[in-house]
């Protein structure tokens, strides 16, 4: 198995990294304006991705679902080989047959992934057993992320049950962006359910402003390090928000203009942007390059896309028995 | 006389959701952003009616069918086909079976609706053609419409009938457009299929966008000469047999064509039909054209690989007309 990347070291590329998953996102949304086939952006939730992956290790594995481009980008995916999946292409991750809500690539760890809200909650104990069991690299753990609205499936609470009652090394990491495709999460459950929901498991639970890298990383590593040393699971309720509609094109009609404004006013590549400047480690014209050098990755990556061939007919049972 | 107009198949659920509520105080909707949806209901009827549910598929079914015995008439959207899996319990076990197991002392008047099918490109958890499934299960129907004014018409049937009915809405006719009445009576009863078009060489059954499919097919025999019938099942259980068997009889030759999988499927079924009951009219074997036994890819250029394209059932009635000329 090939290694992950090395943890990005320092705010800067964790700013880095923001800035390449929000074009990455952006230039698919202009795709589809074109007809290409959908996605669920993860715009306004850069920060949650990659300050939790910066907080893992390659033997570490990584569960996940339908909004789920943040974190493959962040653990290392290529934008090219996204890029291919989302357009049905047999360069992508999963030869096309993926496209963007189901993208697994066991290469960089990211090993399962469900767009079933819940489905990634009731594999990853499983993955975080086998882990315990000796299937994977010694002392790995998992990290499964899943929405606000996953919470409310019954699944949540058996996973939860399971993980502490077995003692997995699972870190259950909730990223809570107020909206459960069109239906607002006040709508569906009390407002401080999750972290409540959680703690009432027994497992150590915080919550956290899911749009600050440098505060998702501090809590993240310090959760991961109570996984390691007690072998027992935690969680994190990220509280951040979906900036564009549940899936492109959607004109988020249904969404409060003033709502939104109030997210966006908390974006958290601004914040890090703020971060940064703050202490002096970035200028607005190393700003401007660094948003350029992405621009340009982005642009080669789509063209690679483009030009992938598409997956032949015949192909089309491979796979579906091992 | 009551006006026809033209309507999407969504505009015609809508009509038919708005109709049965007017009628029945009763029947309620509710599902993952019904109310969002559907802000027109929520306007006419109330929040009470309609319901934005948490996100709990299993919850939504179960309340349904407790709801349902206790003499409300809900129907709920369960959004895609695939997430019903979910909410499986309360539409197997109990909806299904209850009514038996208690001797007849409940009745479950539910709809449950989901949409599935090739076409938009989303994979396999969102695209699963599993209606055969529920016509599995035993004290469930199962309804897949193929046009606006069979969606409008269906769905009050569906409401109306005192059991679980599944409605089955394929993603791809959504916002296909056709005429519909305005007659809030109309309805088309649960189990009465449609003759798309008369002929005599041989019947070609399907249901929902696959019937355009077997339509197009039969316009490209007709160049050459050969008259294809084309059956709409409309509802797959109760299935109706007679429409069945009569057209078998006249043409002597059977198509089945589906997108859902073969093995243990509605083509099976008719084929198992079409033997037993009017074998001695049968010129040909009955041939099945449908998905594969695999779930179904994202990608466009696999996803048209798995649906059953016009060219094929030409060339698949060719092949059979062939082969039965040769035989004769
Ligand atoms: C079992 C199931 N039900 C419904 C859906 C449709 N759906 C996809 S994402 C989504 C909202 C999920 O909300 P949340 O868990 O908060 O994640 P978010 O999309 O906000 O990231 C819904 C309803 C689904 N994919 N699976
Ligand atoms: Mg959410």
């Amino acid at each position: 198995m090939q290694q992950a990347p090395k943890t990005p070291p320092s705010p800067l590329t964790r700013l880095e990294t923001m800035l390449l998953i929000r074009a990455y996102e952006h230039q698919l949304v202009e795709l589809q304006k074109n007809g290409a086939p959908g996605t669920c952006t993860s715009v306004g939730q850069e920060a949650c991705a990659v300050g939790v992956v910066a907080a893992l290790e390659s033997r570490d594995r990584i569960v996940t679902n339908h909004r789920s481009a943040g974190h493959l980008i962040a653990r290392g995916a290529e934008p090219r080989r996204l890029m291919a999946e989302v357009l049905g292409r047999v360069d992508g991750y999963c030869g096309g047959r993926s496209g963007s809500l189901h993208i697994s690539a066991r290469e960089l760890g990211v090993v399962l992934t469900s767009t079933i809200v819940g489905g990634e909650l009731s594999m990853a104990p499983g993955v975080a057993l086998a882990q315990k069991m000796g299937k994977g690299e010694p002392g790995g753990i998992v990290a499964v992320f899943f929405g606000d609205g996953a919470a409310c499936e019954g699944i949540f609470h058996e996973a939860l049950n399971l993980a502490v009652q077995w003692q997995l090394p699972l870190l259950f990491v909730c990223e809570n962006n107020q909206w459960q495709a069109f239906v607002h999460r006040l709508e569906t459950m009390p407002d401080n359910a999750i972290a409540n929901w959680a703690k009432g498991h027994g497992l150590p639970v915080e919550t956290v402003d899911g749009n600050d890298a440098e505060a998702v990383l501090e809590a993240a590593a310090h959760a991961i390090a109570h996984i390691r040393q007690g072998g027992s699971p935690a969680f994190l309720e990220l509280v951040t928000y979906r900036q564009r509609g549940h899936f492109e094109p959607d004109d988020q009609a249904y969404v409060a203009p003033a709502e939104l404004d109030y997210w966006r006013a908390r974006d958290p590549i601004d914040r890090q942007v703020q971060r940064l400047k703050a202490q002096g480690l970035i200028d607005d014209n190393g700003l401007t390059a660094l948003e350029r050098q992405t621009q340009a990755s982005i642009a080669t990556a789509l063209a690679f896309a483009q030009t992938s061939p598409w997956p032949a007919p015949e192909t089309l049972t491979d796979h579906v028995y091992a | 006389m009551s006006t026809m107009i033209q309507m999407t198949a969504a505009q015609a659920i809508n009509l038919a959701l708005r109709e049965e509520m007017r009628r029945d105080p009763d029947v309620f909707l509710m599902g993952e952003g019904s109310a969002t949806k559907h802000r027109d209901l929520v306007d006419a009827f109330g929040p009470d009616r309609v319901r934005n549910t948490p996100l709990a598929e299993a919850i939504i079914a179960g309340t349904a069918v407790g709801a349902a015995a206790s003499g409300l008439r809900p129907v709920i959207d369960l959004l895609f086909a695939p997430f019903m899996t979910y909410a499986m319990d309360a539409l197997v076990n109990s909806a299904g079976k209850l009514r038996y197991l208690s001797g007849g002392q409940f009745r479950f008047p539910l709809v449950a609706m989901g949409m599935t099918g090739t076409g938009w490109c989303v994979g396999a958890q969102h695209n699963h053609n599993i209606e055969a499934m529920f016509v599995h299960t035993p004290g469930v129907k199962v309804v897949m419409p193929s046009e606006p004014a069979d969606f409008k018409g269906l769905l009050k049937a569906a409401i109306r009938d005192d059991n679980p009915v599944l409605f089955f809405i394929d993603l791809g006719l959504l916002c296909q457009e056709g005429e519909v009445t305005e007659d809030p009576d109309f309805i088309i009863p649960l189990g009465k299929a449609a003759i798309r078009r008369s002929g005599d060489d041989i019947t070609l059954v399907s249901y929902a966008k696959t019937v355009a499919v077997c339509l197009q097919a039969a316009r490209q025999l007709a160049e050459r000469g050969i008259s294809a019938e084309v059956v709409d099942l409309r509802s797959l259980k109760p299935l109706d047999e007679n429409t069945v068997l009569d057209s078998v009889r006249k043409t002597g030759r059977l198509m089945v064509v589906h997108e859902a999988s073969g093995l243990c499927g509605i083509a099976a079924e008719l084929a198992a039909l079409v033997s037993t009951k009017a074998f001695p009219s049968l010129r040909g074997p009955v041939v099945r054209l449908t998905g594969p036994d695999a779930p179904i890819p994202s990608s466009w250029a696999l996803e048209q690989a798995v649906v059953p394209q016009p060219e094929r059932v030409v060339n698949a009635t060719l092949e059979l007309l062939g082969a039965a000329h040769s035989v004769n």
